[in-house]
């Protein structure tokens, strides 16, 4: 007996936010500690992490007069913006709620607890360093899950999903972070004296500073920084590594011919050797079409397996992942929505 | 603090735990002996490792009107319910004997009609009921049986008597409650477990699989068995997800689900299209299929009755069993069971009067001060009006509304619902309640140990739905030693 095509999809998401809401709370945790690191003159600012997100314009309609704790706000607390921690966490927890009959419960406990912890706290008036708890906590949840998934839950069909869902926005995430640092360095000499705080932070927000020091054994330069992020295939947050991961995900399920070779593109496109030579400019570019390459992936998983044939209405690809629509960023899972 | 019980007092009402002030009936002395020796306090903190574990379980039902905030915590009480295992085995043996009767009366209904043709039961009466479906004449869904899952209302009054108020056979809920209560009991007492005399209620899942397999249309090793919900935003998802996953079976909406032109049913799969042999539906009748009901439902599956019919696919409960749990064929049970048995019911019916009579009606709409009147075929206590507790307004609608339409409503006299200790805002209080078994028909018939029991929380109500403010307490068989 298969997997249900809208059970699939649904821990498809529930994977998707689930690591979004990890990313967003390892960044912000690392944002935090990088403005109190830089001098005034060149802080960064929330900004950066505002355009990762890709919720700039949601962000001025939501704050048309922002103050120095609204960007932080919107990123973490705001239930309003689709993919700050608390609405990442909460459709994360309704995706698992509805897919309680196939996951295994203490996953759908965790997801819960955890959603509740933050929930109240956020609600509660935080000082910068419960705020740091909280971060910490969200991490720590959301590897719970994923670790409670591994080992308690059948690696059958349903849990390739996960894996998939997982493994794409960890893609997606990695190749923003990436982005906007180059995006902050490009045209801000002023900037450059900081290039080495900045760069650190990047490894940082992705738990990858520790791995890349013990890899490389030298200094931090932005050529190795992207090179690592990029192109290694043993850290599990870099790219070659988390496409490798999805390509044996999707390798395990049925009818994939379209999904592993619109995959193969995206290897492709990571193995050209000029990819390391690129500029800050030529870099953004190529980020550009590479997670244009992911939305198209992204639309092809839903074909395949979540809305075959039979649906007559074209879906908009969901997720953030066209960048010409950062507003559009919900899910758009049939009845599942974020609840208060 | 130690509970001084002296002080816990009922009144006239009867009440399940104690016989007399002080005085615990046997099969709660255990239990009385236990919560005297952990005191107020200490039962207090259970309570809220109970509400802890609840919240934390996401053990949840759903209110229609609150907006976003679409779940809510599961109210529980921590002090158990006990009925002696005796008494329990008459209940258990009324309520097999109520739901057999029951389903020969569906079958007649949409067959021969031979209970009408033998002046039993009035024929206008069933021409006139909305839960009576033309679509389902002449159908034969397995074993005859048409309420596979059914849920009975039993309440007790003050002289101690056990009578049946309402029988559930469309799509009852509240089975998971009794299975998660048990559970969190088990967690919050676990001394009381340990010399086990508490008949164990959790094997309800298999059962209700066992029974859903029986119905298969296809004599396969595993049939295919899926839950059909109407989504999150019912009252009731938490328990069909619930049951879903203890049955280990797919939990499906209606968009989940195609029937085919070989008229079988199918589940959409990350592998196309898969047969499914049985569906345990947790959508009314209405909903389930647009060709034949509600044009505009989208919880339903087009075509599904076309596939029922042609014995493709089991529905449980069948289409068209809502039939027999409209309240004014309840009137008639004793009969319905005396014509098919040909035995005496077990269980009373509480007294009832049909609004349809005209004796009768002016009767009640001259003193609606003194009963309570209940639309036919209204679920969840909704449409209801208690006399001695109406408003003049209430009443003067509720006497409108019965001169418009007598046929739907019947009236009562006012139960004096009795009562079990409950703790109230760290107090110990007694509370009215009733009690909702489970009884599962297929090819066999079984009841649920207990059942789930409701408690009106507020102090002297005799509403204990949970939309409308009721609670639930574990349910204890207690079997004495000899």
């Amino acid at each position: 007996m298969s997997l249900l095509s809208r059970v699939a999809e649904r821990i498809y998401w529930s994977a998707r936010y689930l690591e979004r809401a990890e990313t967003t709370s390892r960044l912000a945790r690392v944002y935090g500690n990088l403005l109190l690191d830089l001098p005034r003159q060149a802080r960064l600012g929330w900004d950066g992490l505002i355009e990762i997100s890709g919720g700039a314009t949601l962000y001025r309609e939501l704050y048309p007069n922002p103050t120095a704790d609204t960007p932080e706000r919107f990123f973490v607390a705001d239930r309003n913006n689709p993919s700050s921690v608390r609405a990442s966490l909460a459709f994360a927890r309704e995706s698992i709620r509805t897919t309680r009959d196939i996951v295994p419960s203490e996953a759908w406990r965790s997801v819960n607890e955890l959603y509740m912890y933050v929930s109240q706290e956020l609600d509660a008036d935080t000082s910068h360093r419960r705020r740091y708890g909280i971060h910490s906590r969200v991490v720590e949840g959301c590897q719970q899950i994923s670790g409670l998934l591994a080992d308690t839950m059948s690696h059958d069909a349903g849990y390739q999903f996960f894996r998939v869902g997982r493994s794409l926005e960890r893609t997606d995430m990695t190749t923003r972070i990436l982005d906007v640092a180059a995006a902050t360095l490009l045209g801000r000499e002023d900037l450059a004296r900081f290039d080495n705080s900045l760069w650190m932070a990047v490894l940082q927000s992705l738990s990858a500073y520790q791995m890349y020091r013990q890899k490389l054994r030298r200094g931090i330069s932005s050529q190795d920084v992207i090179r690592y992020l990029l192109k290694d295939e043993q850290f599990p947050r870099a790219v070659a590594f988390s496409l490798r991961e999805l390509g044996a995900a999707l390798a395990m399920l049925p009818h994939n011919g379209d999904a592993l070779s619109k995959l193969g593109d995206l290897r492709r496109m990571l193995a050209r050797p000029k990819v390391l030579e690129l500029d800050l400019a030529g870099l953004h570019q190529w980020i550009d079409d590479a997670q244009l390459a992911l939305g198209e992936l992204h639309t092809l998983i839903l074909a395949t397996w979540f809305r075959p044939s039979t649906s007559t209405t074209a879906e908009p690809p969901a997720g953030r992942i066209t960048k010409a629509a950062p507003v559009s960023q919900t899910q758009t899972q049939s009845q599942v929505q974020p609840p208060a | 603090m130690r509970i001084d019980w002296t002080q816990y007092n009922s009144a006239s009402f009867h009440d399940e735990l104690f016989d007399s002030p002080g005085h615990a009936r046997p099969a709660a002395e255990r239990l009385i002996n236990y919560l005297t020796s952990l005191g107020v306090r200490e039962l207090t903190e259970r309570q809220r490792d109970a509400d802890r574990a609840i919240a934390e379980m996401g053990i949840t039902f759903t209110v229609y009107t609150e907006g976003q905030n679409i779940d809510r915590a599961w109210p529980f009480d921590v002090i158990p319910r006990t009925i002696e295992a005796s008494e329990w085995m008459r209940i258990e043996r009324g309520l097999i004997q109520r739901l057999t009767a029951l389903n020969r009366f569906i079958d007649d209904l949409y067959h021969d009609r031979k209970i009408i043709a033998d002046g039993i039961v009035p024929e206008d009466l069933i021409a006139t009921s909305a839960n009576f479906l033309p679509a389902c004449v002449g159908a034969n869904p397995p074993y005859g049986v048409w309420a596979n899952i059914c849920g009975s209302d039993l309440v007790r009054d003050s002289d101690g008597t056990v009578y049946v108020l309402e029988d559930n056979l469309r799509v009852p809920s509240g089975v998971s409650y009794m299975l998660e209560n048990r559970a969190i009991t088990k967690q919050v007492f676990p001394e009381m477990f340990q010399h086990a005399s508490i008949l164990p209620v959790d094997d309800y899942a298999s059962r209700l699989f066992d029974m859903l397999a029986s119905l298969s249309p296809r004599k396969v090793d595993v049939p295919r068995v899926v839950v059909l919900t109407p989504g999150i935003y019912n009252s009731a998802y938490f328990e069909h997800s619930y049951l879903a996953q203890r049955m280990g079976v797919d939990l499906v909406e209606g968009s989940d689900l195609v029937v085919g032109d070989d008229e079988c049913v199918y589940v959409r799969t990350i592998r196309g299209l898969e047969r499914v042999d049985v569906i345990y539906r947790r959508v009314n009748d209405t909903f389930l299929d647009p060709e034949c009901f509600e044009k505009d439902s989208v919880l339903g599956v087009p075509g599904l009755m076309r596939a029922w019919r042609a014995q493709n696919v089991a529905l449980a409960n069948a289409p068209g069993a809502g039939v027999a749990d409209d309240k004014v064929v309840y009137a008639y049970v004793p009969k319905i069971i005396e014509y098919y048995l040909g035995e005496k019911a077990i269980l009373p019916n509480v007294p009832t009067l049909l609004l349809r009579d005209e004796d009768s009606r002016k009767r009640v709409l001259a003193d609606l001060s003194n009963w309570v009147v209940k639309p036919a075929n209204e679920s969840g206590g909704y449409g209801m009006l208690i006399g001695p507790r109406a408003t003049a307004e209430e009443k003067v609608a509720m006497a409108a509304a019965v001169e418009a339409n007598p046929r739907n409503y019947i009236a009562q006299p006012v139960l004096a619902l009795s009562t079990a200790p409950t703790l109230v805002q760290d107090e110990i209080e007694p509370r009215h309640l009733d009690l909702r078994p489970f009884i599962l028909q297929g090819q066999r018939i079984w009841v649920t140990p207990g059942g789930l029991t409701r408690v009106a929380l507020r102090r002297g109500s005799l509403v204990v739905n949970s939309s409308q403010g009721g609670g639930s307490k574990d349910t204890w068989i207690v079997a004495l030693e000899s």
